[in-house]
């Protein structure tokens, strides 16, 4: 081999040493090509996330602020009480609109045609008299003074205040009229006009209004939901892996299991959304638009994640510690549980993780069961009609209010919040319980 | 199937090269364990075929010949090991103590209480020093209370020699320690159940040579109270721990006997071609 060119006579004898110097170059060359691909596609990859998470959160970080006028309210216990027993039941029967518009009124002394003062009350947001009574139950003292009090602003202002509302188009083109504009002017010079934290985002439900609207209902929704599918799923998962791997025959049947169990992995989620809403809710009658009926459907569809991904992990316990146990007499349970199972279980848990992630995201099946109903209560249980995250982001992005669209951003931040830290509570679990044996 | 027993003329031996019956005595004086025509398959593969052999008491038992001649597999049928492998089919008869192993009522659970097995690669569990040893007695309920259990740990880790390595951290992880103090530890694990026999699968394999001496120097040692099979692929090991030896071939136990007569004078040309290095 080391005389290669020895045919052509004249030519210097090559040694196969020669042969590898001349194609190092060549060989060189094609790997830091391959680099160079590896890291092109890197950078495409994190610039679209990039570019994904620029958009969101440059239309959605508004939201989290929310515009309130301070106003001079009188709350005159002829005003919101005229009986004058102000017992819990009168406070909360009270009409709090009455002296919101009065405070509207004396603020802008000059608007006295009706026209007008319609527009000059559609500025606070209906949704005011009730924040307003929520106010004055916690404290009835307030009630006879007069309080400098910080009211809801109605969405379109706070658009016009956020800016979002482009002043020099026409003013019919406008949802603020001209006169409304100069009203915001007044206000905010006299320092009565201000963005506050949106609370009423993390802690109401759905509305109709954009600025009554907030994800508590959405997210107690998908905390029900996705507590009982791991509840249900990860027992149920666990335990079909270590049956399969550690204990049923290896024959016909037991493939023919594992593959389905891929099938249903793979499996477009709206199919099990369609089979939720025939059994569950045709069949056992479970009541619909529940987490319960939500949880089960997740739970049918991350068996298969959680099944594989646990006997995946299974697997890679090494089987000497199987024979260590049994060597020593432990019975096949005592060897899974003791033994194969504690170091089975962070990719277990990982795969748990990662299923309860899609979970969380998913929102195709859940259309199919009712969780896409208009719900403005916050569920306190099972068995309360809710909706979740996604479902509640599409819902929001269907609407045509401008308000809705930085929500519908805020939403989705709050989603990817979820689903960062779920995952990187996935990897610091396998991390963490990582052993080596 | 007759069985040559006691030694044989040299033009039997010679007519015998191609024969499987096996050469030597294969009974033990006051034997532990007797295995009588066993056969064991893999599927439609045959790896054992019709070995008999005998596991006296206090007594070290070698098992050697070239890789795939079926002595880890002969092994691992005497605790039932074999169980856990698909497919694996075992007949003919084992007994321990005039008892059938493979009787169908038989639990191979407590089965393997009663003969221990120490593995080729040293294979503590991922805990503490103490929990090794402490779990057979503790999962078959072997003590009482708390201070029986540490004095069996210390016992057991004692009799194992590894007992002053190791008084100091009982709390550190087994899989800390060296190869040759793994492989101890998985004695004394072994030994901490209280075995009759103990069956010892290349226990030195993964070891280097002091290690091996120090386990070697154990195995006689544990002689005095157990029954000890060893299979091992170091003719010398075979040499220096056990006083009978048997040689398989293919499946088949060609020779066994006194450990000193089969190195010095084998009957069987197999069993001599193996130990004078012509082939294995």
């Amino acid at each position: 081999m080391n005389n290669l060119d020895a045919s052509t006579p004249g030519a210097p004898p090559r040694h196969a040493i020669d042969i590898v110097n001349a194609s190092l170059k060549r060989r060189y060359a094609r790997e830091s090509r391959f680099r160079l691909v590896g890291l092109i596609a890197v950078i495409l990859g994190l610039a679209f996330v990039v570019l994904l998470f620029a958009d969101i959160v440059s239309k959605g970080y508004t939201a989290f602020q929310q515009t309130y006028i301070r106003l001079p309210i009188a709350l005159t216990l002829e005003g919101i009480d005229p009986a004058g027993t102000p017992d819990a039941q009168a406070l909360a029967n009270a009409d709090y609109m009455a002296p919101i518009k009065a405070a509207l009124r004396q603020t802008f002394p000059e608007v006295t045609e009706r026209r007008e003062l319609r527009l000059l009350n559609s500025m606070v947001s209906v949704g005011a008299a009730d924040l307003l009574r929520e106010q004055v139950m916690d404290n009835p003292s307030l009630i006879g003074t007069t309080q400098e009090i910080w009211v809801l602003a109605d969405d379109d202002i706070d658009m016009l205040v956020k800016g979002t509302i482009d002043r020099d188009i026409a003013q019919g083109d406008r949802r603020v009229k001209d006169d409304m504009l100069g009203w915001v002017d007044r206000l905010e010079k006299q320092g009565r006009i201000e963005k506050r934290f949106n609370t009423i985002f993390f802690t109401h439900g759905t509305s109709r209004e954009p600025e009554l609207a907030g994800i508590a209902g959405a997210l107690m929704g998908s905390f029900y939901t996705l507590l009982l599918t791991l509840a249900l799923s990860f027992p149920i998962g666990v335990g079909a892996a270590l049956y399969l791997e550690e204990f049923a025959p290896k024959n016909r049947w037991t493939d023919l299991i594992e593959v389905n169990i891929n099938n249903l992995a793979a499996v477009p989620s709206i199919v099990f959304g369609l089979l939720g809403l025939a059994v569950f809710i045709g069949f056992f009658g479970i009541p619909r638009s529940t987490p319960l009926v939500a949880a089960l459907v997740m739970t049918l569809m991350t068996l298969p994640t959680i099944i594989i991904a646990s006997r995946v992990s299974l697997k890679s316990v090494p089987p000497s510690i199987r024979e260590a146990a049994l060597g020593v007499g432990a019975s096949p349970l005592q060897t899974q549980f003791h033994h194969v199972l504690p170091l089975a279980l962070p990719g277990m848990l990982t795969g748990a993780i990662i299923g309860m992630a899609r979970a969380l995201g998913e929102s195709a099946p859940l259309l199919m069961i009712g969780m896409i109903a208009f719900i403005v209560d916050v569920p306190g249980g099972f068995t309360d009609p809710a909706t979740v995250l996604p479902v509640q982001i599409y819902l929001w992005a269907d609407s045509p209010e401008r308000g809705f669209v930085e929500r519908t951003s805020a939403a989705i931040m709050v989603l990817l919040a979820f689903l960062f830290l779920m995952n990187l509570a996935a990897v610091l679990l396998r991390r963490k319980f990582e052993r080596r044996w | 199937m007759e069985k040559a027993t006691g030694a044989i003329s040299a033009a039997e031996l010679a007519n015998s090269q191609h024969s499987r019956e096996t050469v030597g005595d294969f009974t033990a004086v006051d034997p532990r364990m007797t295995c009588r025509e066993v056969d064991v398959w893999y599927g439609s593969k045959q790896a054992i075929k019709g070995v008999s052999l005998d596991i006296g008491k206090n007594e070290v038992v070698s098992m050697i010949g070239p890789s795939g001649c079926g002595k880890s597999t002969f092994l691992r049928c005497l605790n039932r090991m074999n169980d856990t492998i698909d497919g694996c089919r075992v007949t003919g008869s084992i007994q321990l103590d005039g008892q059938e192993i493979y009787d169908k009522g038989l639990d191979p659970v407590p089965l393997r209480a009663r003969v221990g097995m120490v593995f080729q690669k040293p294979n503590p569990f991922p805990k503490s020093i103490y929990e090794n040893v402490a779990y057979g007695p503790r999962i078959h309920g072997l003590t009482n209370n708390k201070a029986e259990l540490d004095a069996l740990v210390e016992d057991s880790l004692k009799k194992a020699g590894l007992w002053n390595e190791v008084k100091d951290r009982l709390d550190q992880p087994g899989t800390g320690l060296s190869g040759g103090q793994q492989q101890r530890l998985c004695i004394a694990r072994t030994i901490a159940v209280s075995p009759e026999v103990i069956l010892m699968d290349e226990p030195c394999s993964a070891l280097d040579p002091i290690a091996t001496a120090i386990v070697e120097e154990l195995i006689d040692e544990l002689r005095q109270n157990y029954s000890i099979a060893i299979v091992t692929h170091s003719m010398q090991q075979a040499a220096r721990v056990s006083q009978r030896t048997a040689y398989f071939h293919l499946g088949d136990l060609i020779e066994v006997g006194e450990t000193n007569h089969i190195f010095t004078n084998p009957q069987h040309k197999l069993t001599e071609d193996y130990i004078t290095g012509r082939f294995g």
